[in-house]
């Protein structure tokens, strides 16, 4: 159940990537500012996913005395958080677009709080290796 | 409208072509930051690049490689802006929303590719 239902709003939102311009097609073009907040989201996810990527290329030159295993699973998880981040800013940046031309609810996803939690875990085991010296 | 009357009616105003919200001005100062946080990233991975004691034709290819993907992002970003100009902008083109991703996605592959290249 869970897993068709997967499927189809993945196969849905694999036809918007291919032709996002279909959005425009159906129904009534929304106040001109309520889009513009939109694109604002988007920027804001597009910028927050810019910060992770630049973030992954702090952790890589300033703590260059973090053990390289390390070093190297924070840069990456950083970088491919940033990638994900951007990813998502285009995909609710559609969705959102769409629902408002259809006047039906924004969606709502668990992706928000997934970021702050990869984020704090992020947070509190650098503070860890911070506080047992391993970082310098 | 915010004020809960329909445009004309109520007190005129001075310039109608105006949004009071100042809507566009904002989402041109979002596109601002977005642009300053593309080069505050463009200028990390230069760094990066730039620390390598011998820098060789995969650094050189990589440095060009993120320098156009920063230029096509602002130059996106700036078209956008000076779009935003009128009092009642156009919406975003999905096409510019599409690339400006591609182009973040872009410079974190190339992020990747300066970890595991040879020598560093």
């Amino acid at each position: 159940m869970i897993l068709t239902d997967g499927l189809r709003s993945l196969r849905a939102a694999v036809r918007l990537w291919v032709s996002p311009a279909r959005v425009h097609e159906e129904g009534a073009t929304p106040d001109y500012r309520f889009s513009l907040a939109n694109e604002r989201t988007f920027l804001a996810w597009l910028r927050t996913g810019l910060a992770l990527v630049g973030g992954g290329f702090a952790v890589d030159q300033f703590l260059p005395r973090l053990h390289e295993g390390l070093r190297l699973i924070f840069t990456v998880v950083l970088l491919v958080g940033g990638a994900l981040c951007a990813l998502r800013a285009v995909n609710h940046w559609v969705r959102c677009e769409r629902a408002m031309r259809r006047g039906e609810d924004l969606p709502v996803t668990r992706f928000p709080s997934a970021l702050a939690l990869g984020v704090g875990v992020l947070a509190v085991s650098m503070a860890v290796l911070v506080l047992l010296g391993r970082t310098d | 409208m915010a004020d809960g009357q329909p445009p004309g009616a109520g007190t005129p105003r001075p310039a109608p072509d105006r949004d009071p919200g100042l809507q566009p001005e904002r989402t041109r100062l979002a596109w601002r930051r977005t642009t300053l946080s593309a080069t505050a990233m463009a200028v990390l991975a230069g760094r990066q690049l730039l620390r390598s004691d011998a820098p060789g034709a995969v650094e050189v290819t990589l440095a060009v490689l993120m320098g156009l993907l920063w230029a096509a992002f602002v130059a996106l970003a700036h078209r956008r802006m000076r779009a935003m100009t009128g009092g009642r902008p156009p919406g975003l083109p999905p096409r510019t929303a599409l690339l400006l991703v591609g182009c973040t996605l872009a410079l974190a592959l190339c992020g990747g590719v300066i970890l595991v290249r040879p020598g560093h």
